[in-house]
């Protein structure tokens, strides 16, 4: 027997609500909380019962409508590329600066989706990103933590 | 109201704010012309440039993104037949067919018409229905706004997302999930942190929408392997042809106009129906009111065809700000999204917006005025160049919307965590997106969680923790009612397809 990819996620989608639900009845409530209508506890209690009964009815009802999905024009090396190097943007920004990081992640995200117009790409990074927060900091004044920036004294 | 069109005109007027809708236009129609990317999108990537401004200001901003957006989606629907929103869908249905006889021009202009119509006559409806029911929806109490909230959420899993309805509730469900995170409201007792500082104070709105929106957009497109920008190269953006309209085409569309804004508003009025329904009933509307000969032209490039659709899903669009405005629900992803910037900004729309802040209530109302005479403006002219927005390289297009969407988290909270959060929340939107599960119920859901509980909290202690309070008020019971309706429609079509 196969199951489809739709149920497996609805199976996924119980095991979260029945986890969630653990976790509700850990919340610890105010002593003359405990038998109130209504306390921290009860919103959550109701949605994670909700949860599990909407995700065991996908599971229980035969399949309507195949959505199909083709698995062969899936391009999964591009889009872990850039789920890494957004990770690792994330992970600079605070140390490096708004402005290094955010036009090196531009250029080499550029460079890897496969562009070669190297004017394009600098301009699209470096001039960029300085206009983009020429337009936040200077204009609309809204604050830009960039450490380096600030020790260059570019930036207040 | 005379006081309050005043002090919203004045408001609307000022230079900042008519700059502000001609930002929100210019931008919406672009981002919204790249297949994909909708107004959800254009609105969640605008939400960190509102940080400094004025509440008033940046919902001007984004209700221009909105309906730019929408018209903007029309664009790719006529040239290249791939509807930027799902509202243009219907408008590609005869604006497609005109393209290809060589009358690009032509049908670009139907549908610049056709929603400068449909969105002015809408936002008359607007200026009058608004304070109404304004007046109406105080007289709402705490069981009414939940089993209110229930129908809102019911609705747009039902509409939404057609033949998905299971599915789209357990987006909901993962959305009132997202919301429960953080202290209680009442007690502060926090709740689904795991002892980490950082979810104490709850997952940010902006997080939430950037990811599920703006970056798994993106990261869709890369998976699925598909360039919006390749569709353009089918079509010659210097050679649209002429954009005047004749007497007969003139006339054709007069009739159409009317009867459309109308339905669009209605439809936009309705919790979860929204654009894509209003215009896809429009288009089944004009086709049943037009004589035999036009009916045959219908899918072949009909004047009615056109501005039918073009009009109601600008009204609609309109239509869909009653709710929120008027009862600080949002009937729409949209216009959730725009409620948790609101929100974002210390204001709580409902029925007392119009009294206690006049100048963001009346300067929303007059700026879709504004708007609406910027698109008409900004479209006709400009069209053929604003057009090639749709030759953007997705080689640039993505690592730009990933940029934004870090930005907006990045400027929000300076916070690493933050950022890793919305990555992470974005993998998991991309991979449910994959196998069609729809996001705007779980937005909807993340936005409402809040008020739900705290409305149901109310209910229950006044009921005395009895569920009585359901159908103790006659309103509670019509709205219950109606959710039931929709529940049991769906497993009766449900049931109906299988045999």
């Amino acid at each position: 027997m196969r199951i489809s990819i739709d149920k497996i996620i609805s199976l996924l989608f119980f095991i979260l609500s029945a986890f969630y639900l653990h976790q509700t009845y850990q919340i610890q409530v105010f002593s003359f909380d405990e038998n109130a209508p209504f306390n921290a506890k009860t919103f959550p209690t109701f949605i994670a019962y909700i949860g599990m009964f909407l995700s065991i009815l996908y599971v229980a009802l035969p399949e309507r409508t195949s959505y199909k999905v083709d698995y062969k024009v899936l391009d999964y090396k591009s889009t872990l590329f850039l789920v890494i190097i957004t990770v690792i943007y994330g992970f600079v920004i605070l140390k490096v600066g708004f402005f290094l990081s955010t036009s090196l992640f531009l250029f080499f995200s550029y460079y890897f989706l496969g562009e070669r117009r190297w004017v394009w790409m600098f301009v699209l990074s470096f001039p960029f990103v300085a206009l983009f927060m020429f337009l936040l900091h200077g204009l609309l004044d809204v604050y830009l933590r960039d450490p380096l920036l600030k020790i260059l004294g570019i930036i207040g | 109201m005379i006081e309050g069109i005043l002090i919203g005109l004045e408001t609307a007027l000022s230079i900042k704010n008519i700059l502000m809708v001609m930002m929100g236009c210019f931008f919406g129609t672009i981002i919204g012309m790249l297949p994909g990317l909708g107004p959800m999108t254009a609105i969640a990537l605008m939400i960190p440039i509102t940080y400094g401004f004025e509440p008033a200001t940046g919902l001007i901003l984004m209700a221009g993104v909105y309906y730019g957006a929408v018209f903007g989606g029309s664009t790719s629907s006529i040239l290249i037949n791939a509807p930027g929103v799902p509202g243009t869908v219907a408008t590609s249905f005869d604006g497609y067919p005109m393209a290809q006889q060589g009358k690009a021009g032509k049908a670009l202009a139907i549908a610049a018409y056709s929603s400068f119509a449909g969105g002015t006559i809408s936002a008359i409806f607007l200026l009058f229905a608004a304070p109404s029911l304004s007046k109406v929806s105080l007289a709402f109490r705490s069981p009414d706004y939940f089993a209110l909230m229930v129908l809102g959420l019911t609705a747009v899993s039902a509409f939404s997302s057609k033949g998905q309805f299971l599915k789209a509730m357990m987006m909901v469900i993962l959305g009132l999930m997202l919301a429960t995170v953080g202290q209680d409201s009442l007690s502060d007792i926090t709740r689904f942190t795991f002892n980490n500082i950082n979810l104490t104070d709850g997952i940010s709105f902006v997080l939430v929408v950037m990811a599920t929106f703006a970056m798994s957009e993106a990261l869709t497109i890369i998976l699925k392997g598909k360039d919006p920008s390749r569709a353009s190269e089918r079509i010659s953006l210097s050679q649209l042809g002429s954009i005047k309209l004749d007497k007969d085409e003139r006339n054709k569309m007069l009739k159409s106009i009317p009867r459309s804004s109308v339905l669009g508003f209605l439809i936009g009025v309705l919790p979860g129906a929204g654009a894509t329904i209003a215009s896809f009933l429009a288009y089944g509307m004009e086709r049943n009111y037009v004589n035999e000969d036009e009916k045959k032209k219908f899918g072949k490039g009909s004047v009615h065809g056109l501005a039918a659709p073009e009009t109601a899903n600008n009204a609609a669009c309109s239509g869909s700000f009653v709710p929120l405005l008027t009862l600080g629900i949002p009937g729409s992803g949209t216009t959730a999204v725009m409620l948790g910037a609101l929100l974002g900004f210390g204001i709580q729309p409902g029925p007392r917006l119009y009294m206690t802040n006049p100048e963001i209530f009346w300067s929303v109302i007059m700026s879709m005025y504004i708007g609406m005479v910027i698109l008409l403006i900004l479209n006709l002219p400009l069209i053929p160049y604003i057009a090639r927005v749709l030759a953007t390289p997705k080689n640039f297009l993505i690592p730009l919307i990933l940029f934004f969407s870090v930005t907006g988290i990045y400027l929000m909270s300076f916070n690493n965590f933050d950022i890793f959060l919305m990555i992470g929340i974005a993998v998991v939107a991309t991979f449910l997106r994959l196998y069609n599960f729809p996001m705007p119920p779980l937005i909807l859901a993340f936005v409402l969680g809040g008020l739900m509980e705290e409305n149901l909290r109310r209910s229950l202690l006044i009921s005395n923790g009895s569920f009585n309070f359901l159908w103790d008020r006659p309103l509670t019971a019509v709205i219950l009612g109606l959710t039931i309706s929709i529940i049991s429609w769906q497993i009766y079509s449900s049931f109906k397809k299988k045999k």
